[in-house]
This record gives structure tokens, sequence and C-alpha cells, in this order.
């Protein structure tokens, strides 16, 4: 079990967390015609909007209250206001999800408040869906974001079931923020396989998986529709993936008595081998043909790569379910986790088999990395992995400086299965050749035979 | 706040900016600063801003006082290239927590500004300030100044709290810095009637290196670039150039101005994107030294470069033209300075059907009026979705614009070239130029349009069948 260490920096150098305000923006975007509004000043929605382009390669739907100094200080009412009046007239959404930054969080602006008075005076805003959520930048990273933002859908929007309905093939997914919208294409499938009817919140396979439309709108195109979001309750399960979720679940179950199971992480031979049994005991059908050849394939390729596997020293920096899966997965292709670091606190860090995780940045991994055989992170270790002559695979969010950030699948058998491929791949493509130096006895032994006669 | 108050009233009246100057005095001294419309605006705030600005000097540590939001989202993300130091490219944050926003992040900052000191030993710290200590008032003056006497070298407080205003606003905050703190400050070790400053000039994809080799046949020197590829240095000492260009945008018009009121530095607005212009700003940078001393002949010299420069540049272009004459596009972008690239892209044959002009004074319609030689649309406010209608029905074969609407144009299946601050090309100088035109090539004929264009067959046999329906 790894003890969580708080690195003792003053400054943070290579930051690798992001702030809970975009964390809960990309939530928000798994909303069908959605408009995500950062309550701050224009800076937050725009830095967060030029990373998000730059990751998943689409247009971006992301406004601002646009604070200016004196508005922070009397109060953001007004910005508020005018800026969901200006949305509702501009981009028409049918949801427009706030959060908070820090600047709004330090002067208090009350949300909730504003929402009641806005409600009262702007019946324009009657047929949008308003969820607040606080979400300040100086506490917590992108994950605490994202989870806050579903649980805050959760409370506002889901509606009590009046009385319990019959058994339901509808299944609510709670995906982690960690999930591409090619995990969630992946998991709808498996799901639909047993005969049931999964509907993803968040659901950034709709609106983030970089499709055409055939039209273009300046809010989302694609997600869970807010009438979805209210029907969660008459679902027959909840899933939820990664531990940052487990909170939204409850949140569920409390609200309406939707029972729910959460899995840490859905990578790895033993995490979908519980999937399968869970489905199959749940939608009562026995594991599809498919999956059984999937499992097949994916031991097969256990094998294959564990060669190339075993003994490698990994160094690893991610958000804390992202973190965990990935080592945990290393660590039963028969990797050694060489260093670890995370961005915020969280009881997934507990299972991770290394002897400290620390709380820091991407210099805290550069100073631990050297001498391992891969960096895993995001596109941020460039710089570092390229001082260190280390190989880096990426992985999370930013991804800017590769393709396909969006469909990088490491969930089910098959995602398994191509991720051993793609890390397997990166070993073998860092082996050293053989020269006649490399078996040379170390220290004063270190002189060739041949010279050492010679002299 | 208040130093900040005034410092803000005063880059807004600059009395360099011809476009301020035209308003009536009243609204002179509101100056550029938009107010800001809420769930309406676009684009980056001042800390944005002189980020843009000042992180391109690549041997100092750029730290930035505030919580993740505003580092942890945009750091490495700008193309600025540097020929030798890499400092410039690691990030460096308070990452200000809750205990800060207690009890103040003074004695925090003024930790981290010696943990930089240890590790790396800068020749100097920037220090940005931004909305939260700004409005907890962290003095930031105070922490630089205490942090320079500490450590023996300068800490340069850079007052650019996001909520102060805009992008342009933050250029203009961050020169202010440098016009404080540091130009003046040290002596170069040599001059020369050849040294120059380059001022609002970023070297983004290495476009600095497309005109150095010019300036260096010449034997004109950059004393200071500010700020592409520049070294602290060379900044400290740049009040000792013979004369300065500025660079395109008006952003950082108050350094230009200032180092003319402070140092006799003449200064003129130069670009280097299109081929005349390019000319234009060397023959003008040649005539101001010879002005300020330097040997006549060298504007023979220059002279002699530009023809054959220009030659070299147009034998390059000459192929492009049968392959891209009469092709039409939509040019879609801020500055009015893009527009030196619509005469080389008008030259070979090009067509502008339409173009924006939501950011331009009446002075620039008309001179892209004057510009565009035929009847072009010109679009105040262009929404996307009307944008993408456009495109859907063919009414460009290429759109020119800035990353904001790339993907109007690619979900259109219209071919798209980047000609902003983000693209991926470097298009500066007669060479940049060329590449330009190749660029527009290969996006025009990429073999995929036709490919993505093409309905699917179920989609067609729909259509055929609904036809045959029809007709039965």
């Amino acid at each position: 079990m790894a003890k969580v260490v708080v690195t003792q920096k003053r400054c943070t150098v290579n930051p690798l967390k992001m702030s809970q305000s975009i964390g809960a923006a990309l939530a928000f975007m798994g909303v069908h015609n959605a408009m995500p509004l950062l309550h701050g000043s224009q800076g937050c929605t725009s830095f967060g909007l030029v990373l998000f382009v730059r990751h998943f390669r689409e247009a971006i739907p992301m406004q601002t209250t646009a604070m200016s100094e004196v508005a922070t200080v009397l109060g953001g009412f007004e910005n508020v206001e005018q800026a969901l009046v200006n949305i509702a007239e501009r981009s028409k959404p049918a949801f427009v999800g706030i959060c908070t930054t820090g600047i709004s969080e330090i002067k208090g602006d009350d949300l909730q408040g504003f929402m009641k008075m806005i409600r009262a005076t702007h019946s324009e805003l009657d047929s949008i869906a308003l969820v607040d959520v606080s979400t300040p930048d100086f506490e917590g990273a992108f994950q605490d974001g994202w989870a806050a933002a579903v649980t805050r859908m959760i409370e506002e929007l889901v509606e009590v079931p009046l009385l319990i309905t019959h058994p339901s093939k509808q299944i609510n997914v709670l995906p982690g923020c960690h999930l591409t919208p090619g995990d969630i294409d992946k998991l709808r499938n498996i799901i639909e396989d047993f005969g049931l009817d999964p509907i993803f919140l968040p659901d950034l396979s709709g609106s983030l998986d970089g499709h055409i439309p055939d039209e273009f709108t300046p809010t989302t195109m694609g997600g869970i529709t807010v009438e979805q979001i209210r029907k969660l309750g008459s679902s027959s399960y909840t899933i939820a993936i990664g531990e940052q979720m487990r909170g939204a679940a409850i949140t569920l179950e409390h609200r309406t008595g939707v029972p729910y199971r959460l899995f840490e992480r859905l990578t790895g031979l033993a995490a979908n081998d519980e999937l399968m049994s869970f489905l199959s005991g749940i939608s009562r059908v026995s594991v599809p043909q498919k999956y059984r050849r999937q499992r097949s394939q994916l031991i097969d390729a256990m094998l294959d790569g564990h060669f190339y596997f075993g003994g490698k020293r990994v160094a690893l920096a991610a958000e804390p379910d992202l973190l965990s899966a990935m080592a945990l997965w290393l660590c039963e292709m028969g990797c050694e986790i060489q260093a670890a670091v995370t961005t915020t606190q969280s009881p997934a860090l507990e299972r991770i088999s290394t002897e400290e995780i620390v709380l820091g940045d991407l210099e805290d991994l550069e100073m631990r990395a050297a001498g391992a055989d891969l960096i895993v992170t995001h596109s941020h270790g460039r710089q570092a992995a390229e001082r260190l002559g280390i190989p880096l695979f990426r992985i999370g969010m930013p991804v800017f400086d590769r393709l396909g950030a969006n469909h990088q699948v490491t969930v089910g058998y098959q995602g398994t299965r191509d991720l051993i491929f793609s890390v397997g791949n990166i070993f073998l493509a860092s082996a050293h050749e053989p020269t006649p130096e490399t078996w040379m006895p170390p220290g004063d032994n270190a002189q060739p035979f041949a010279s050492s006669v010679m002299q | 706040m208040g130093t900040l108050g005034s410092k803000i009233q005063q880059v807004l009246n600059e009395p360099g900016c011809a476009t301020n100057q035209a308003k009536p005095s009243e609204e002179r001294k509101k100056g550029c600063n938009k107010l800001l419309t809420p769930g309406a605006a676009a684009g980056g705030c001042a800390f944005d801003g002189a980020k843009i600005a000042l992180q391109p000097i690549t041997d100092v540590a750029h730290l930035i006082h505030g919580p993740i939001g505003c580092e942890g989202h945009s750091w490495d993300a700008r193309g600025s290239k540097s020929s030798g130091p890499l400092l410039y490219r690691t990030s460096f944050t308070t990452a200000m927590n809750e205990q800060d926003i207690i009890f103040g992040g003074e004695k925090h900052l003024y930790q981290a500004i010696k943990e930089i000191v240890n590790k790396h030993n800068p020749p100097a710290v920037f220090v940005y300030q931004t909305c939260v200590p700004a409005m907890i008032g962290d003095d930031l003056e105070a922490v630089c100044k205490a942090a320079a006497k500490k450590c023996g070298k300068p800490v340069i407080p850079i007052n650019v709290p996001g909520f102060a205003g805009s992008k342009n606003l933050g250029n203009k905050l961050a020169g202010e810095a440098l016009l404080d703190y540091v130009i003046g400050t040290e002596e170069p070790e040599e001059t020369t009637p050849y040294d120059i400053n380059i001022i609002g000039e970023y070297n983004l994809l290495g476009e600095q290196w497309q005109i150095k080799p010019l300036l260096d046949e010449l034997g004109i020197r950059i004393l200071a670039s500010i700020s592409g590829d520049a070294r602290y240095h060379q900044i400290a000492c740049s009040h000792r150039a013979r004369a300065a260009m500025m660079v395109c945008s008006k952003a950082l018009i108050n350094v230009a101005r200032k180092m003319e009121e402070r140092y006799g530095i003449p200064f003129f607005e130069g670009s280097f994107y299109g081929i005349g212009d390019t000319s234009d700003s060397l023959r003008k940078l040649a005539r101001l030294l010879v002005e300020r001393g330097a040997p006549a002949e060298l504007l023979e010299r220059t002279e002699a470069l530009i023809e054959r420069e220009e030659a070299r540049a147009w034998r390059e272009i000459a192929p492009y033209k049968k392959r891209l004459a009469g092709k039409r596009v939509l040019l879609f972008t801020g500055g009015v300075k893009s527009w030196s690239v619509v005469s080389a892209l008008q030259e070979i044959g090009l067509i502008i059907t339409g173009t924006s002009v939501k950011k331009s004074t009446p002075d620039d319609k008309v001179r892209i009026k004057e510009l565009i030689r035929v009847d072009a649309h010109m679009y105040e406010n262009l929404k996307p979705r009307e944008m993408y209608q456009m495109l859907k029905e063919a009414k460009a074969d290429i759109m020119l614009s800035g990353g904001r609407t790339q993907f109007v144009a690619l979900k259109a299946k219209v071919p798209w070239l980047d000609i902003n601050q983000e693209r991926h090309h470097a298009y500066a100088g007669y060479v940049g130029m060329v590449q330009l035109i190749r660029e527009v090539d290969k996006a025009l004929s990429n073999p995929i349009w036709e490919q993505v264009r093409r309905i699917a067959p179920w989609e067609s046999a729909k259509a055929e069948n609904a036809l045959q329906l029809h007709i039965a």
C-alpha cells in the first residue's frame, strides 16, 4: 500500500494539475444542447476553451460571466444574470451549467440564491435547465470538479420516482472524467450486448467524439438530454466508474433508490471479468460469445506481451483514478511503478503498490523518473521525457501533440488488449541493441583484456 | 490597486495610437478597453496578454502567482522558439491554495521566488499577478522588491490580473513592466551603427529566423527583440539601439513610443508579412539607420537585396499561378495587418470573395476596399452558423482564418488554413510568403476533399429510390 506524500516545495513547476472549474465544465459538455458558463474573468474560460480545443480538436462551447475588477468587488449577480440572458438569446441551449472560479468563490457569490432571483424575473429562461456547482480553483483538481458537477446535476435535475417501477432494462452509467468518448462508446456496446439500455451521465461520446454534424450549433451537439437526466431514477442499476464517481452514485441512490455498483477501473483482465459477471447477473444473459472470444484474445496478448513488460520500471503521473487504473494494470503485466505523482487525495491511491505517491507536479515526476523505462502522463510530460531520454506514453488530458486522444480506448477486454500492444510496442521500439561493451564487467576490470595487455 | 488603475488609464490613453487619437477626447480616455458582454465574450484576459508578450524571453523564469486555473491550463502552449535557453518553457506557479487565500499569498510567493533562483539561477524572475492574489491584496511590488534584494537579481513585477481587461491591455501592461524595470538597466558590450530593436515580434514557429538572415546579410544587428527569442540582457540593453521597428500589431506601441521619448530611438510600424511589406520594412529600417549615422551605402545594398529576393520569391510562386488562379477565398482575420498577405494571394489569381470587418476601424474598411479589387462581401458580424451555411453552399473554395473558426470550415468539409497565431507554419518574409502559397495549394489540392464529400452509398441509393418512387 502506498504512502501519499505532499510535495514540500513552495513553487509548483510544470503543473500536472488542472482546475476544478474546467473539470466541471467538461462534465457539462456531456449534456446535449448545453452551454457551460464559468463565473469568473474571461481568461478563466478562454484558457480552458483553448485547452479543450487542442485536446479534442473540436469546437468547444464555453462562456464566461466576464467579471471585471469592479464587478468582482461588488458581486457578480448582474454578470450572471446578463450572461444567462445573452446565452439564452444567442445560443438557445436546453441546459446551462455554471461553474464558479477562484474569484467568485472568494467574493462569496451565492449562485443558488442568484438562480432563484433570476428565475423569478426571467421567464425566457423557464425552458432552460440551470445547474450551478462550486468549483474553486484554489482547492481540489480537475476530477473533483467533474465529480461535483455530476453530483449537482443529479441533485438539481433527477426526478424522484413516485412509485417503484417495474424492472427496467435502463442502466445508468456514471463515467469518471478519465474515460474518453471512445471508452464510452465501447462500454455502451458492451452493456447493450447484454440486452440492457445504458444512459451515460455525462455522455461525451455524443458531443466530443469528433463527428460531422448535419448543422452547426453554438452549443454541444449530442450527449445525454435533460429529459434523460430527469429519468435516471427509473433505471434498475447505476454503474459508477472510478472512485471519483462514488459520491454521485450515492447521491443518486439516496434520491431515487437505484442501487449502484462501483467499478474502480475497467482496464485489465480481472477488472473486466467482474464487469462481465455483473452485467450477466443483472441482465440474466450469459456472457455473449463475442466477449468470450475477446477475453481469449486479451489472454493471448498478455502471453505475447509479458516478455516486454516484465521488470520494466514505469514513472506515472495522472489524476487519481487514471493513475490507479494504469498503475494496477501495469503491475498486473509485471511492471514496477518507479514513481507515481498525482493531483488530489483519493481512496483510489491506496490500492497502488508502490512506496509513495506524491501529490505534486511534473518536476516531482522528472526528479523520480531517471532510469525508468517509460513515462506515462499527459502531453506536458514531453519536456521531461526528452530531457531524460525516456519514451513517453500519452494518456489523460491534455494530449495536444498526438491525434485521436478522444478515441484512445483503455476499457474492456479489447481496450486492454490494444493497450498492451500500444505500450508493448514502445518497449519493443526502445530495446537496446547489444554492443561489445554491453556485458563489460564494471569497475577496475572495465578495460578490455587486450588493451590492458597492450599497456 | 491604485497604481494599477493609473497604469491602465495611462496605457489606454496612448498618444502613439492613431486609432485612439482619432476619437473625441472623452472617448479617448476610455481607450480600447471595451466593456465585455457577459455570456457573449471571447478572448483572453490581461494576464494572458502579458504572458504572450513576455514569455518569449527565453532565459528568465516566468512565475505565475495565482491558483492553478491561471497557469495549469495554458503552459507550454505557445510556439515561440528559442535559439538557445529553454527555461522559458518551464512553468512556474505558486498554485495558490486555501491557506494562501486565508492568510495571504505573499510569503508563499517570496519562497517560490527563492526556490527558483536556487534551482535555476536565471538572470531574472518575472512574476505575474493574477485575479485572486490581487483580490486578497497581495502586494506584488513589495514581494518582488524584497526578493530581489535577498536574491541579488532582478525580480520583475508584472501586475496583470485578468479582470483588469483584455489581452491587448495585458500586452501593454507587460510593456510597461519592461519600461519600468528592465529597459535601460544594463549596458551592451559593444554597439554598432546598425543596431536595431524589433518590438512586438514573438518568433512564433521561428518566424524571426525567416527575417534574420536578410538582416545579417545587410549587417543589421538585432540588439534586442521584444520579445521573440530574446535574452534578458538584450532587453535590458535595448535603449542603445539606433532605430526600432514595431512589428504588425499595436500591442506594444507604448514601448516603441516611450523608447523614442526616453532614449531618442526612432521607430516605424512595419510588417514582415507579404512580399511588398517585407521590402518596405527593410527599406525603412535602412533609411532610419542611415538617418542616425550609418553609412549611406546601406541603402544601395538594401535595394539590391530586395530586388534579388523579390525576384526569387515571385519565381518560386509562379508555378502555383496556374493551379490557384480563380480559386475563391473567404478571409476571416482580426488585424488589418494580415491584409498584407492579400496582395500576394491576389497576385497569383486567388479571388477574395468575402471577409469580416468586425474588428476593423472605418479607415481599415477603406483600405480593405482598396485592396480587394473584386467586389467582395464585407461581413460585420457573421455567426459561426451562418459562416457554416455559406461554406456548405460552396460559396468559397478555401477559408483562411484563426483557430476559433477552424471547425466551422472543417465540419463543412471545406479546406482551411490557419493564418493566426496558433498556425503551424511560418509565413514571415519572402520565404514565408512562398510557404503560405505552398500551404494554400497543399490545402486545396489534398485528395481527401473529393472523398469526404462523397455521399455514403446507402444515402445515394436512398436518394435514387426516392427519385424512382417519385417518377413512378
